[in-house]
């Protein structure tokens, strides 16, 4: 797409959120605006985890944080179990709120460091939780060693204490204390090493099946998106550029955009033949004046004059398979032989 | 000068040999053994890359080498030979006509490695200057041929332009332009392209290797991502606890792993080939304490391997081949290895069980696709 549409939503009552024309715009110097976000949609059904990828800017963050209003979106409708959360203000949305909870991509900063990690797990009880203390110890025991944590190790230390892997699984702790049903990680692993990566990818596939949990995972590691995705949704610049099932979408990349992320993957493999001819910049154009029509064409090796003229909509190239672009890399299947391919 | 000294003959010795190195830091708590007995050589034109985890020694190994630990509480041992020189013992103010102009390094974070109130032009063309002995113009002018050389759009407007008007990519071009900039033979890059997204590490990783054979330098890639080495060196050195575990050239050593602690580095990284779902083999528990390691093999209480020996003796670097080394009691693809394996899945030690998930769970989902 870099364009818009609605083709690959899908219906149903086991949808859980659904996002339409979300749009995120910040004020800029000299009366310009930001566009971080242009009216992107997508849904996600209970127990389903969809992957938004993308580079830095491409709007991936600031989507996840208009999903919990923060800030509301400028225009457009997420919907929870079917209630309008763009609609809800002050306390509404708040107790609302706590169905959606979000790991963040730093760790150790997103811990309080003054605080002990008893009180740092036991915080949404207190606002939103029991009122006896045993009750809240209680569940805070719990949920420590749900993420591989002694509770009674952890209780009374602080946050610099512990390893950044460790953080990340108290901040998981945290964000499960109030059973919510989605959880929303923002690269909960890009600052983690591989081993540890490995470690938290593990503890949230098991998380997501104990803890009944809808997730939406942000990150711009195109192997671990895959790992932990049902679905995947590639974004651009503000736009979404391509949406299928995760292991649909790898081996079958229908837009130019996918095709140069995957291409760029550094694959553990010696005999991989690295493209070394690669180096020019391609720099994001800025999302103040972001080009006409697809916003990818000014990097992309297929663009003509109607990429420039037109966006493209979202349109459907298999089952489960959804692409904008005017010049996909695979052509549209008729549905008939997709179906039979079910 | 240390340029009369390679210019005189040498030329058959490698461009640097490091022999039983030891980097230790005293802190209030003891001392940290951050580097511990580490022989590495970088021939002329070569690259290695040394892969670890946080806390396996690696940076502080490129940072010895370089001479950058400073400090007093810093103590270094063994030899750190360059072009017939010991660097050890080449005085701070002498490593000066090394710096930059025989050795440079590109670093992690490329926004806290250049001086956000100076200029990009004058970043450049102070090492030039100092180095070369450029005039101004002269600088300059070298400086607009560099940033083209790693490909900065409208590099002449780029030179008055201060860090923070520039992405994390071009920025790191940058690094580079002003680590190359006086022609070193040397370049340490220090995970260059953690910060970046897949993309620009792509371009910056290209980058770097087409100076690196333009300019025939020996390149030291540090790095803990295996993926990212894998295409782009000739040898690997694989460090944990301070000590090199396991060093052969990139082929053979992903060909033919022999130490179980690389196998479980390789074994850890999502592949875009794995189906999505498969269960990743993790390495359990972190890496260990640098003031009081643990006895026998450094690796012992994260391995799904390790027998009683392992806890008590600490295995020496053997050849697995010429070129091919490793320290391990049970080598990875031996018939004992095998053996240790399975008593240790038959004991439920959780290292072991979670690489039975993975093994089972790419059987059950198919495998690659």
């Amino acid at each position: 797409m870099a364009g818009t549409g609605t083709a690959h939503l899908r219906d149903g009552d086991d949808i859980l959120l659904r996002v339409e024309g979300l749009t995120v715009e910040f004020p800029a110097p000299g009366g310009n605006r930001v566009k971080a976000v242009s009216g992107i949609s997508f849904d996600i059904k209970k127990g389903e985890t969809l992957g938004l990828v993308g580079e830095s800017g491409c709007g991936k963050s600031t989507t996840g944080r208009a999903i919990i209003q923060l800030p509301p979106p400028t225009a457009g409708s997420v919907q929870l179990n079917g209630d309008e959360l763009t609609d809800l203000k002050g306390d509404s949305l708040r107790l609302r709120r706590t169905d959606i909870q979000m790991i963040f991509q730093d760790p150790i900063s997103s811990l309080n460091p003054r605080r002990k990690i008893g009180k740092v797990v036991a915080e949404p009880l207190d606002v939103w939780g029991p009122a006896s203390k045993e009750e809240k110890r209680a569940i805070t025991d719990k949920l420590l060693e749900a993420v591989g944590i002694d509770p009674d190790l952890a209780r009374d230390k602080r946050p610099h204490e512990f390893s950044g892997g460790q953080c990340q699984r108290i901040s998981i702790a945290r964000a499960l204390v109030l059973d919510p049903s989605m959880l929303i990680c923002d690269e909960p692993v890009s600052s983690l090493d591989v081993s540890v990566q490995a470690q938290i990818l593990n503890l949230l596939g098991d998380l997501k099946v104990d803890y009944d949990l809808t997730l939406v995972f942000i990150a711009h590691d195109l192997a671990v998106v895959k790992n932990i995705s049902d679905r995947v949704a590639v974004m651009y610049l503000g736009k979404m550029c391509e949406v299928a099932e995760s292991n649909e979408m790898y081996s079958n990349p229908a837009h130019p955009y996918t095709s140069l992320l995957l291409g760029s993957v550094p694959e553990p493999d010696p005999d991989n033949e690295i493209d070394l001819e690669i180096v020019e910049e391609g720099d994001l154009p800025s999302p103040i004046n972001p080009p006409s029509g697809c916003r990818f064409r000014t990097r992309c090796p297929r663009a003509d004059e109607q990429c420039s003229a037109e966006e493209p909509q979202m349109v459907q190239i298999a089952s489960d398979h959804f692409v904008a672009c005017h010049h996909p890399l695979i052509e549209p299947q008729p549905m008939e032989v997709s179906l039979a391919n079910d | 000068m240390p340029d009369s000294a390679t210019a005189q003959g040498l030329r058959n010795e490698p461009l640097l040999v490091v022999e039983g190195l030891k980097t230790h830091f005293k802190l209030p708590l003891g001392m940290v053994k951050a580097v511990d007995g580490v022989d590495l050589t970088v021939d002329r034109g070569r690259t290695i890359g040394i892969v670890g985890e946080s806390g396996s020694g690696k940076t502080v190994l490129a940072r010895t080498i370089m001479r950058l630990n400073l400090g007093a509480n810093v103590f270094t041992e063994g030899s750190v030979r360059y072009a017939g020189v010991d660097l050890l013992d080449v005085p701070n103010k002498k490593m000066r006509e090394y710096w930059g102009a025989e050795m440079s390094m590109v670093f992690q974070d490329p926004m806290t490695s250049l001086n956000p109130v100076v200029r990009i032009g004058r970043q450049i063309t102070e090492h030039l200057r100092h180095h070369l002995g450029l005039s101004k113009e002269e600088a300059k002018e070298t400086a607009l041929a560099l940033l083209k050389e790693v490909r900065i759009p409208e590099a002449e407007a780029r030179l008055s332009a201060y860090p923070h008007q520039l992405s994390g990519g071009m920025r790191q071009r940058v690094c580079i332009a002003i680590a190359i900039a006086c022609g070193p033979r040397l370049l340490f890059a220090d995970e260059p392209t953690t910060a970046l997204d897949v993309t620009v590490q792509h371009q910056i990783m290209n980058v770097l290797a087409r100076e690196q054979r333009e300019r025939d330098m020996g390149m030291v890639l540090v790095t803990h991502d295996l993926g990212v080495v894998a295409g782009r060196t000739d040898d690997i050195a694989v460090m944990y606890a301070g000590k090199i575990v396991e060093r052969a050239s990139t082929k053979a050593l992903f060909d033919d792993v022999k130490h179980p602690y690389t196998e479980a580095l390789l074994r850890s990284i999502p592949r875009t080939s794995h189906l999505s779902h498969t269960r990743l083999a993790a390495i359990v528990g972190r890496p260990p304490d640098l003031i009081n390691p643990p006895a026998g093999c450094s690796f012992s209480p994260r391995c799904a391997y390790a027998q009683d020996i392992c806890f008590s003796e600490e295995p020496v670097l053997q050849e697995a081949s010429p070129n091919h080394e490793f320290s391990c009691h049970f080598p990875v693809g031996s018939e004992p290895n095998r053996e240790a394996f399975e008593k240790n899945v038959a004991k439920a030690m959780p290292q072991a069980v979670s690489i039975r998930r993975h093994e089972e769970s790419l059987a059950q989902l198919g495998g690659e696709i």
